[in-house]
């Protein structure tokens, strides 16, 4: 199926709102807590609250009280802001998504050897349900890990790995890619350990040679890139089959067109 | 055993005897190793305390200055106290500052010096035991005169904020609010740190270091609290990592009531050395035993990393073998808070059913243990409302087959750590439950060879198959080859190593040799 050539790049202005049970009712629902004893007047500073929030009316639909001079609340009601999606900036993904079979095939056509790949969780961080969940043979959610793929070659070196335990492992390796997820964000630990991370192999590798760096986890803002110095950054829902589709296309596939 | 399950009676009393065939060789390891975390825990109990100005705990300034004149393998008991006689000190923490100062030399004394030594040191060391001793009595004072929870399980309730003045109004509210436990967790990569941290201390990350002074001020916050409330709230820490003996001895010590304590856990989930887990683990539970300490496994974990249907069985292995270790260690059946955790795939058809299978085998595998029921947190997904409702069907699954302890789930977990809010919803979430269906596992019996029946014999079954090949190695081996977990851990790699050592012919901890009874 081809879609018929549009003419107008230009976005176009679309404007929503949040919707309730009607188009453009504005709904929302917020619950939070005050550091107040429950009484009426409580219950009053909750609705000015909301008020400020934009919501108007604000239907207080429950408040509770918790522990000694706290109040839990939760509030309906109507918001009066409007959302503009053409001026919604998100990294897309601008790259095609392959299956397994796909990546080998290509790493064994065009790269003709075995793409090699680290990972590890820097830093204190210990949790390794991210780097596992996309390099484990496991994988997530019926998606297989990167281990699974044939033509990849993958280190898995585990939790709190220090920074230069990861460059000497990538340059044994000889990595095509190092891939680093943090979890733990207290402090934004996991912006401090990824400027570190790549701060290190940019001072390793001359410009150009260095391993792709790809960072992964939960509390990312992926378009982030430019300030920790990495390639690309990978949020929640990130899938295996996503990240090998991104590392395919980048080292092999876009870099021997632009060669061509 | 009248069980609700129709376990065959063979099949369990073989899938024990596997576990004693597989973890035999690793008690016998542990037996003829020591390490530094160990010796610093005998030096604990004799008395050393405090920490230099850099905050290096002056038993570790010792051993290491032992180490340096005669190593390890004889145990530092002796040279400690032979030094101690030779520069006429009163006090064994003045002698870690001397030793520091470089100002000490150590020997392996023989003869009548020795015996003295050993008899010092022995003598030290059981008065450190004895403070233990008193400390257990006086919880079973406190909990006859405040009373324990008033059902089962006991709701378990964790605080996290780092800073120790904060996690102390937190955990009293917590106790106010319901919780029968309170548990505070540790800064993250404590476990590898190979030293305990000295004093109070309020910066920490994701958690709360683990010093003997928060230890000792948070018992006191909850010792008040338990005398408001009219009934005994425990306190408990975590001792896996490189610093398991020293922990539980701190924890005895400051009466603690429960410590997380795997025989794997370090291994598998903090690369941390085999063999320096199982020599330390060893003595850390030997402690606990003595201080009536309840250990908690870690069985959650597994399930955090492999899929909890098809890895489920490689939990009751491990529970298995934290039996067979803790027995060996002297702990009793109430001690052995054994873990699992409600973390099946809500999206698996029958996701329920299984849960319900799962935690009905480990109540009836281990009947007289204190299972400790963990909340999902895998298939938490950011979805409070879809958590919630998850954390309900835990909760009910833990009220059907009547779990020890209740971890309690947030719908937040993999969000934030959990507000005030969260901690007040997931508690209604628990009292309605247990409100509702408290006495429901009087009903709830499974079908004759139905569902969860089969399913419960077809995970023991597998538990048995995978103890079948373990033995044919052994449990370093299989470890080493990826048997538990995804993770391969050899047994000459790892964090800790170097901290390990075998005993020479003349090895002596007097610590060991009072909590197993013998000599006198």
């Amino acid at each position: 199926m081809t879609a018929a050539p549009e003419q107008a790049v230009v976005p176009e202005k679309q404007i929503v709102r949040p919707y309730g049970d009607t188009t453009g009712d504005g709904m929302v629902q917020v619950s939070f807590t005050l550091p107040l004893p429950h009484d009426k007047r409580a219950e009053g500073a909750a609705i000015q609250l909301a008020g400020k929030m934009g919501i108007d009316p604000a239907m207080l639909v429950h408040a509770r009280p918790m522990g000694d001079g706290f109040t839990f609340f939760v509030v309906y009601g109507r918001v009066n802001h409007l959302v503009d999606t053409s001026v919604v900036r998100v990294v897309e993904r601008d790259f095609p998504l392959l299956s397994a079979k796909e990546v080998n095939a290509v790493v064994k056509r065009q790269l003709r050897r075995k793409l090699s790949v680290v990972g590890a969780c820097i830093g204190t961080d210990a949790h390794t349900v991210g780097i596992d969940a996309i390099l484990n043979v496991k994988g997530i959610a019926g998606d297989k890990g990167l281990e699974y793929y044939r033509e990849l070659r993958v280190s898995n070196l585990g939790a709190q790995v220090s920074v230069p335990d990861l460059v000497a492992a990538a340059r044994a390796e000889q990595a095509d890619a190092v891939l680093v997820s943090q979890v733990v964000t207290q402090r934004d630990a996991h912006l401090h350990n990824t400027r570190e991370m790549s701060a290190a192999f940019r001072e390793a590798w001359p410009a150009g040679k260095r391993p792709l760096l790809i960072v992964g986890g939960p509390r990312f803002d992926e378009a982030m890139t430019a300030e920790l110095g990495v390639d690309r950054i990978f949020g929640r829902g990130t899938t295996p089959g996503e990240v090998a589709s991104y590392l395919v296309h980048t080292l092999i596939t876009s870099r021997r067109a632009a060669t061509v | 055993m009248i069980g609700k399950l129709d376990l065959d009676p063979v099949l369990v009393a073989r899938a024990r005897e596997l576990a004693a065939r597989a973890g035999a060789p690793v008690v016998e390891l542990a037996r003829s190793h020591t390490t530094v975390s160990v010796e610093r825990a005998v030096l604990r109990l004799a008395g050393v305390q405090g920490a230099d100005p850099d905050g290096i705990p002056w038993v570790n300034r010792l051993v290491d200055a032992v180490v340096a004149d005669v190593g390890l393998g004889h145990g530092v008991a002796v040279p400690v106290f032979d030094a101690l006689a030779r520069e006429q000190l009163a006090d064994v923490t003045l002698l870690a500052q001397k030793a520091a100062a470089g100002s000490v030399r150590f020997a392996v004394p023989a003869g009548r010096a020795a015996t003295t030594a050993r008899r010092a040191a022995r003598r030290a060391v059981a008065a450190g035991v004895r403070r233990i001793d008193r400390r257990r009595a006086e919880r079973e004072r406190l909990v006859r005169r405040f009373g324990d929870p008033p059902r089962r399980p006991w709701i378990y309730l964790i605080v996290a904020t780092g800073d120790i003045y904060e996690d102390i109004p937190q955990a009293q509210a917590a106790a106010r609010a319901g919780a029968d436990a309170i548990a505070v967790i540790r800064s993250t990569g404590q476990s590898l740190l190979d030293y305990v941290p000295e004093g109070a201390t309020r910066e920490g990350f994701a958690g709360t270091y683990a010093t003997q002074e928060n230890f000792r001020l948070m018992r006191a916050a909850l010792d008040e609290s338990s005398r408001e409330l009219g009934r005994y709230v425990r306190l408990t820490n975590y001792a896996s990592g490189l610093c398991m003996p020293e922990m539980a001895a701190l924890a005895g010590l400051e009466r603690l009531d429960m410590m997380l304590n795997d025989s794997m856990y370090g291994i598998l989930f903090r690369d941390i050395n085999p063999i320096r887990t199982f020599v330390d683990q060893r003595f850390s539970r030997q402690v606990h035993a003595r201080a009536g300490i309840i250990i908690n496994t870690g069985e959650d974990n597994y399930l955090t990393t492999a899929d909890a249907v098809d890895e489920a069985h490689t939990v009751t292995v491990s529970q298995l073998l934290n039996e067979y270790f803790a027995h060996e260690a002297g702990l009793a059946d109430w001690q052995l808070g054994l873990g699992h955790a409600f973390e099946v795939n809500p999206d698996v058809p029958e996701s329920l059913r299984l849960e319900l299978a799962h935690a009905l085998l480990a109540r009836e595998l281990f009947p007289d243990a204190p299972l400790k029921w963990m909340p999902p947190t895998k298939h938490m997904t950011g979805d409070v409302f879809r958590g919630n409702l998850l954390d309900g069907f835990f909760n009910l699954v833990g009220a059907l087959t009547g779990q020890g302890m209740l971890l309690v789930g947030m719908m937040t977990e993999a969000v934030v750590t959990p507000w005030l809010s969260d901690r007040d919803i997931a508690l209604q979430n628990v009292r309605y439950v247990l409100g509702a269906a408290g006495g429901l596992h009087e009903d709830f019996v499974p079908a004759s060879g139905g569902f969860i029946q089969q399913r419960a014999h077809q995970v023991l079954g597998s538990a048995v198959e995978l103890l079948e090949r373990v033995g044919e190695q052994s449990l370093l081996t299989a470890i080493g080859e990826g048997t538990f977990g995804i993770m391969k851990r050899p047994a000459d790699r790892g964090k800790g190593l170097d901290g390990v050592v075998r005993h020479e012919g003349d090895y002596y901890n007097p610590a060991v040799e009072i909590l197993e009874g013998a000599g006198s």
